[in-house]
């Protein structure tokens, strides 16, 4: 075993290897990016060393920085997590020329599953089935339609060889429509890509994604871990992941012949560590289920723990043994699936606006425990998401004896988890996992379409701007115990004391509502204003020697990316105003003083 | 006059009009990227492109406007 692993990567999954590298008593390095300097990846390891400013590939990606970190360190072995050096075969093949282990399979199986084309027929090789269809473009509708008859069947997609986007994409569903797809799909080809050349290939309507998780180490063996359904996606990417599928979808028979595609498809390319196989699942009413493999991604998988939760098997540290050149510590008969493992992937996005990226600053965070659940974090309370990296920022992991079971305790983890001042997936997890469509077990791909349905996932509006006229009101929001008792209770009604209050534009829920009153005692209460909250001021709307009303807007705060405005707490002179714009201040630091008519 | 706003936090990746356009509703002005996504800003109203205030690769915040339609 490595006595020292460096860990290129940041966020969850960073802090997944370093866990892992833990328990396996190995020391860990991290790597980080200026804007990660205060991340929890960078403190959870055994030492840490910044990569620099700017985007990840001069820090993240950059490959002589991260070699020089793990000579620094004295790391024998670099382990990519996803994304970033993930699945990137010249890295792979610069770290074994640099005599450091790269934790993932060889250069040359990431080469092969990485081309489409020479993965489709080496896995065609290997007998693993593939998408039926042509690789040479067709010349004629005659010629398509026998070659549909005798090798693909229906339904048929017409496919335009420069195509994509949509563009240039035609299906037949029989035989009468195939002219109509045929030409249309050229017409395209030729107005978008100046080609009409066009392929074809079996349509799968509404196709399941379902894949194999495997393992392998450098002796030969071989093993899967069962399947993952991942077909709740947005944008062709996964925002919710089950182990195993639900058991109408994937029967024991079907489990045993697609984990045999998956050990067949690693075995085919010698690979070594954990991988998934990707396929299509296509099940027809009334007829047979077909499965076609889709791409290996050669690298541990975001949604990897609820395979975990449902084998017991720690796939990141077989991956890291495997490297090591270790045997598999399980052979394919100690592979038992116990009950159901959901995944729910904590994006920082609004699902409401079409799922639109929220990058912000997080305010009180609290993860849910108990029975049952598992959250794999790479933030905290205080901390940014910056819009320079991946909007998944957590994952949330349930266990339980079935899918209805889980699901339940899902929604309820779900409810505890909080997470303040970030617009993520919460709100859309909670509204999706209650629908019948998912207690059915659908693909439910026209809800994720459905902006209207979307739009009912909207956050709670930011606080609304004072206006004039209006009684000032604040609500906020209490315990209170009544006989023993405890009551939650809202109180609307003047607020107290002469202090500023602070109005928080943000997604914070439990920013206290105000409105402004109306000017009636001029008079009274000490004249200084103290500041609410530390921040920056942003922009200040008197000066001195002005006269100003009570609750007119005087400056205006920014902290935690909100902007908070300060208004007057009495009407009177201002005599003293020592704030500047852009310069921070402290909670408690005198804005304004302000002398009343009567006083002067 | 109406502003089209950024309707998130990211950077400008590319500007899909110029000053003088004329523009529908729902047609592409920009294109931002946010959290290695590309996200278009679609027009609210018809118009022409009176101005453009921003530039591609510029920092933009949730809200500011990025082309102001005559």
């Amino acid at each position: 075993m490595f006595s020292k692993v460096l860990v290129a990567n940041r966020g969850e999954i960073a802090v997944r290897i370093v866990r892992a590298l833990e328990e396996l008593g190995v020391a860990s390095v991290a790597v980080y990016s200026e804007l990660d300097r205060d991340a929890p990846h960078v403190r959870r390891a055994g030492e840490s060393y910044n990569l620099g400013e700017g985007p990840a590939a001069e820090n993240y990606l950059n490959v002589e920085k991260i070699l020089d970190v793990a000579r620094r360190s004295g790391a024998e072995a670099i382990h990519p997590g996803y994304g970033f050096l993930a699945e990137n075969a010249p890295f792979a093949k610069i770290c074994e020329e640099a005599g450091i282990v790269f934790i993932g399979p060889p250069a040359s199986a990431i080469e092969a599953m990485g081309s489409k084309t020479r993965a489709r027929e080496l896995m065609k090789a290997a007998g693993v089935p593939i998408v039926p269809g042509t690789t040479e473009p067709v010349a004629t509708v005659a010629d398509a339609l026998r070659i549909v008859k005798k090798e693909i069947g229906f339904p048929v997609a017409v496919k335009a060889a420069g195509g994509g986007g949509g563009k240039g994409f035609r299906v037949a569903l029989a035989e009468e429509e195939l002219e109509a797809a045929f030409e249309g799909a050229s017409r395209e080809g030729e107005k978008f890509f100046s080609d009409p050349a066009v392929y074809l290939e079996r349509y799968l309507p509404d196709p399941r994604h379902v894949e194999v998780q495997v393992l392998a180490d450098r002796h030969g063996n071989v093993i899967h871990l069962g399947e993952r359904d991942c077909s709740i996606q947005r944008r062709h990417q996964k925002v919710i992941e089950e182990s195993p599928a639900p058991e109408w979808v994937v029967d024991p028979e079907m489990r045993e012949r697609i984990g045999q595609i998956g050990v067949n498809a690693a075995r085919a390319v010698d690979y070594v560590g954990a991988g998934t196989i990707e396929g299509l699942f296509s099940s027809h009413e009334g007829g047979e289920s077909e499965y076609f493999f889709l791409e290996m991604n050669a690298r541990v998988q975001v949604e990897h723990c609820v395979t975990e939760m449902t084998t017991g098997i720690d796939i990141v540290k077989e991956g890291i043994r495997a490297a090591a050149g270790e045997e598999l510590a399980y052979a394919q008969e100690d592979v038992v699936l116990r009950g159901h493992a959901i995944e729910c992937r904590i994006n920082a996005e609004d699902a409401s606006k079409n799922f639109a990226p929220a990058p912000g600053r997080i305010g009180v965070y609290r993860e849910p425990m108990g029975p049952g659940v598992r959250v794999d974090t790479g933030v905290e309370a205080g901390g940014e998401v910056s819009p320079m990296y991946d909007p998944m920022v957590a994952k949330l992991i349930v266990w339980d004896a079935d899918r209805a079971q889980a699901t339940r305790r899902m929604l309820r983890a779900l409810g505890e988890f909080e997470i303040e001042g970030l617009k993520t997936l919460i709100p859309f997890h909670q509204a999706l996992l209650a629908t019948d469509q998912w207690a059915r077990g659908e693909t439910c791909r026209d809800l994720l379409e459905d902006k209207k349905w979307l739009k009912t996932l909207a956050f709670p509006a930011p606080v609304a701007p004072p206006e004039d006229g209006e009684d000032e009101r604040i609500e906020q929001k209490y315990a209170v115990e009544v006989s023993g008792r405890r009551f939650d209770v809202r109180v609307l009604g003047p607020a107290f004391g002469g202090g500023a209050r602070a109005a928080a534009n943000g997604a914070a829920r439990t920013a206290p509502k105000r409105g402004r009153r109306k000017a009636t005692s001029g008079a009274g209460g000490p004249d200084v204003l103290p500041s609410p909250l530390q921040g920056n001021m942003w922009k200040v709307l008197v000066k001195a020697g002005d006269t100003v009303q009570e609750g007119q807007l005087l400056c205006i705060i920014e902290a935690m990316k909100m902007e908070n405005e300060i208004t007057a707490h009495k009407s009177g002179t201002i005599v003293e105003l020592p704030i500047t714009e852009g310069a921070p201040i402290q909670a408690g630091a005198p804005i304004a003083t302000i002398r009343s008519a009567e006083a002067s | 006059m109406t502003d089209v706003e950024a309707h998130i936090t990211g950077t400008v990746w590319k500007i899909e009009c110029a000053v003088g356009d004329t523009v529908a509703e729902g047609d592409t002005v920009a294109i931002l990227e946010s959290m290695k996504m590309e996200m278009p800003v679609e027009a609210e109203d018809a118009g022409t492109v009176k101005e453009i205030c921003c530039e591609e690769g510029q920092a933009v915040n949730e809200g500011d406007t990025l082309v102001v339609l005559d």
